[in-house]
C-alpha cells in the first residue's frame, strides 16, 4: 500500500514536470523576455533577466504608433461583441426550429450544418459579394462573416442542448395562449442559457484570436484588428523582441482572464461540440 | 400535428441563419466554381475554361502546396490522434494534479496562432534558439528549424501540435469518462493486463471521441494557414507553402481566379475526402 502510494506521488510528479516543461516553458519564455532589455531580449535566452523593464517595454508596447494596439483592441473587441450577440440570436433561434421540426426544410438545414462545418470559405467570391452590397471593409461587414462562418458549429450546439428540454413545454405555453414568437422569446430562451454561456465564450475566442479573416476582409489600417497588428509587429520589431513579446502578452491577458473564470466551461464546450458533430 | 410543427416552429426563425449564411458562404461557394475558370480582377473577368487548374498541378510553386498540405494534414492529424490518446490516459488515472495538467495542456489553444508562430520562430532561432541550445548541451549538432527546407514543414507541424493537441485531448477525456468503470473491473478479475485493457476496452469504446479528432484534425490541417504564414511565410523558397498560403499569394499578387482555383481545389479535395471518412468512421462505432 505504502509502496502504490510513492509511486502514485512520482507519477504526480513527472505528470506534472512534463507538462510544465513541454507547454509552460515556451509561456515563460514569453513573459520572461517580455520584461527584458532589448539587447537582453535579443539573446533569447531563458535566464532571468539582468534589468527589469517591465513597465517601459509595455508602455512602448501600448503606445508605439499612436497607440495602434489599442484603436486595435477596440475594433477586436466592438467585432467579437456583436458577432457574438448576432450568433447568439441567429443560432438560438435556428437550432430551435430544426431541432423540433421534423421536414424537407430541417433536412436541407442541416445537410447545411454539415457542409458549413466541413468547407472552408471561397474566399475572392466572398469579397466580390460583399462589395456588391457595399460592406466590404467594414466593421459590418466582418461582423456578418465572422456569423456566417460560425453559424454551423454554433447552431449544432443549440441543437444538440433542445433535445434535451421537453416538447410539452411549448405545447404548455400554447394552450396558455402565448404566440409562437413569445414561446421562443420568454418560454424557451431563457432555458437555453447554459449552451449559450459555451457559446459566448468558445465564439469570443475564435473570433477574437481570428487572423485569417481579418486578412482578407478587412484590410486596411484603419479598421485594424488585434491579430493583423500583432503579424505587424512582427515584421516591424523584429529585432525588439521585449516589444514584441510584451505585445503578445497583452493581446493574451483577456483569452487569460477568460480562461481562469471560464476554465470549466471552455473546456467541456470544446469537448461536447466536437463530439456531437 | 403537422400544422401545429407550421404554427409553434415558424420557418420565419430560420430565416435570419439562411440569409446570411446563404449570402456569404453558400452563395460565394456557388459563384466560386464559376470564377475559378476565369481570369479575374473583382471588376472584369475572362473566360479561360480549366488553365488555372492546368497550371496548378503543371507549375511547381503551386502543385507542391497541395502536396505540403496532404503532409500536413496527415501528420498532425496522426500525432494528435496518438499523443492525444496518451495524454488522456494519463489525465484519466488516478493522478491527482489532473485537472490542473489538462489545464496547462490545454491553455495554447487560448493564445492566437500568431502569436504562437512567432514564440516558436524565437525559439527555433537557429543560432540563440532554446531548442538548439537545448542539442547543444546534449553534444547534438545545431537544426536550422525554420531555415531547412527539408525540415521546415515538420517544424511547423510540431507546432500546430504543441497548439492543438489539448483540443483532442480533452475530447478524448470526455470520451474515456463515458466508458463505465465495471468493464475495467470485470477485465482485470479475468486477469487482463493494463495494456490489454487499454487495447480491448478503451480504444473500442471511445471510437466516437477518436473520429470526432480524426474529422477535426484533418480538415483544420487541410485548411492551416496561420501557423504556416506566421512562421515561415510559406519558404523557404515553397518549401512549406500549403494550399491556404498559396491561395493568399495568389490573392496578394492580383491573380484572383487563379486563387479561386486554389479555393476550389481544397473544397473538392476535403469533400472527396472528408464526407467519406466521416460515414466510414460513425459506421465503426461501437454503442457504450
Amino acid at each position: 500500500m505504502r509502496k502504490k502510494k510513492i509511486k502514485l506521488a512520482i507519477a504526480d510528479v513527472l505528470v506534472l514536470g512534463g507538462a510544465l516543461l513541454i507547454f509552460g516553458v515556451p509561456l515563460y519564455f514569453l513573459v520572461i523576455n517580455s520584461f527584458k532589455s532589448q539587447k537582453d531580449a535579443r539573446q533569447l535566452s531563458i535566464a532571468w533577466p539582468e534589468s527589469f523593464h517591465i513597465a517601459e517595454n509595455y508602455y512602448e508596447a501600448f503606445s508605439n504608433q499612436h497607440f495602434m494596439i489599442v484603436r486595435a483592441f477596440f475594433n477586436s473587441v466592438i467585432i467579437t461583441f456583436f458577432s457574438v450577440l448576432g450568433l447568439l440570436i441567429i443560432c438560438s433561434m435556428a437550432g430551435y426550429v430544426i431541432q423540433r421540426r421534423k421536414d424537407r426544410m430541417t433536412k436541407i438545414a442541416n445537410a447545411m450544418i454539415l457542409t458549413g462545418l466541413m468547407i472552408p470559405p471561397a474566399i475572392m467570391p466572398t469579397i466580390w459579394v460583399m462589395q456588391k452590397i457595399g460592406i466590404y471593409k467594414t466593421i459590418f461587414g466582418m461582423v456578418l462573416v465572422e456569423i456566417a462562418l460560425g453559424i454551423p458549429f454554433t447552431t449544432m450546439l443549440f441543437r444538440g442542448y433542445m433535445g434535451s428540454i421537453p416538447k410539452e413545454i411549448e405545447e404548455a405555453a400554447m394552450i396558455d395562449g402565448c404566440g409562437k414568437f413569445r414561446i421562443f422569446g420568454s418560454v424557451i430562451a431563457p432555458l437555453l442559457t447554459p449552451i449559450a454561456s459555451t457559446v459566448v465564450v468558445l465564439q469570443a475566442v475564435t473570433v477574437f484570436n481570428d487572423f485569417v479573416n481579418p486578412l482578407y476582409f478587412l484590410p486596411g489600417n484603419d479598421n485594424v484588428t488585434i491579430q493583423l497588428t500583432l503579424y505587424n509587429f512582427m515584421g516591424k520589431f523584429a529585432s525588439k523582441y521585449n516589444l514584441l513579446f510584451a505585445d503578445i502578452v497583452l493581446v493574451t491577458i483577456p483569452m487569460l482572464l477568460l480562461f481562469i473564470f471560464f476554465n470549466r466551461k471552455i473546456i467541456d464546450g470544446m469537448a461536447a461540440g466536437a463530439v456531437k458533430g | 400535428m403537422k400544422k401545429k410543427q407550421k404554427t409553434i416552429y415558424s420557418g420565419w426563425f430560420l430565416a435570419p441563419a439562411l440569409i446570411v449564411f446563404g449570402g456569404l458562404f453558400i452563395l460565394p461557394t456557388v459563384i466560386s466554381l464559376f470564377f475559378s475558370m476565369t481570369v479575374w480582377d473583382l471588376k472584369s473577368w475572362r473566360f479561360v475554361g480549366l488553365d488555372n487548374f492546368i497550371n496548378f498541378f503543371s507549375e511547381y510553386s503551386l502543385r507542391i502546396g497541395i502536396k505540403n498540405t496532404f503532409i500536413y494534414a496527415i501528420l498532425t492529424c496522426v500525432m494528435k490522434v496518438v499523443i492525444g490518446m496518451i495524454f488522456a490516459v494519463i489525465l484519466t488515472s488516478k493522478i491527482r494534479t489532473k485537472n490542473l495538467v489538462r489545464s496547462i495542456v490545454f491553455f495554447p489553444n487560448l493564445i492566437s496562432t500568431v502569436a504562437v508562430g512567432i514564440i516558436f520562430s524565437a525559439l527555433m532561432h537557429p543560432s540563440k534558439g532554446l531548442f538548439n541550445e537545448i542539442l547543444g548541451m546534449v553534444g547534438l549538432p545545431a537544426v536550422d528549424w525554420l531555415g531547412n527546407r527539408n525540415i521546415a514543414l515538420y517544424s511547423v507541424i510540431m507546432v500546430d501540435v504543441w497548439k492543438g493537441v489539448g483540443v483532442a485531448t480533452v475530447i478524448y477525456i470526455a470520451g474515456i469518462s463515458a466508458i463505465p468503470k465495471d468493464y475495467y473491473e470485470a477485465a482485470s478479475l479475468d486477469g487482463a493486463t493494463g495494456l490489454q485493457q487499454f487495447w480491448k476496452i478503451t480504444v473500442p469504446l471511445c471510437r466516437s471521441s477518436m473520429n470526432s479528432v480524426i474529422i477535426l484534425a484533418f480538415i483544420g490541417g487541410m485548411r492551416t494557414f496561420d501557423l504556416i504564414w506566421s512562421m515561415t511565410g510559406g519558404g523557404p523558397g515553397f518549401a512549406t507553402d500549403t494550399l491556404a498560403s498559396v491561395i493568399y499569394k495568389q490573392y496578394a499578387a492580383g491573380f484572383y481566379g487563379m486563387s479561386t482555383a486554389g479555393n476550389v481545389i481544397m473544397f473538392v479535395v476535403i469533400a472527396v475526402i472528408a464526407f467519406p471518412l466521416f460515414n466510414y468512421l460513425t459506421s465503426k462505432e461501437v454503442e457504450v
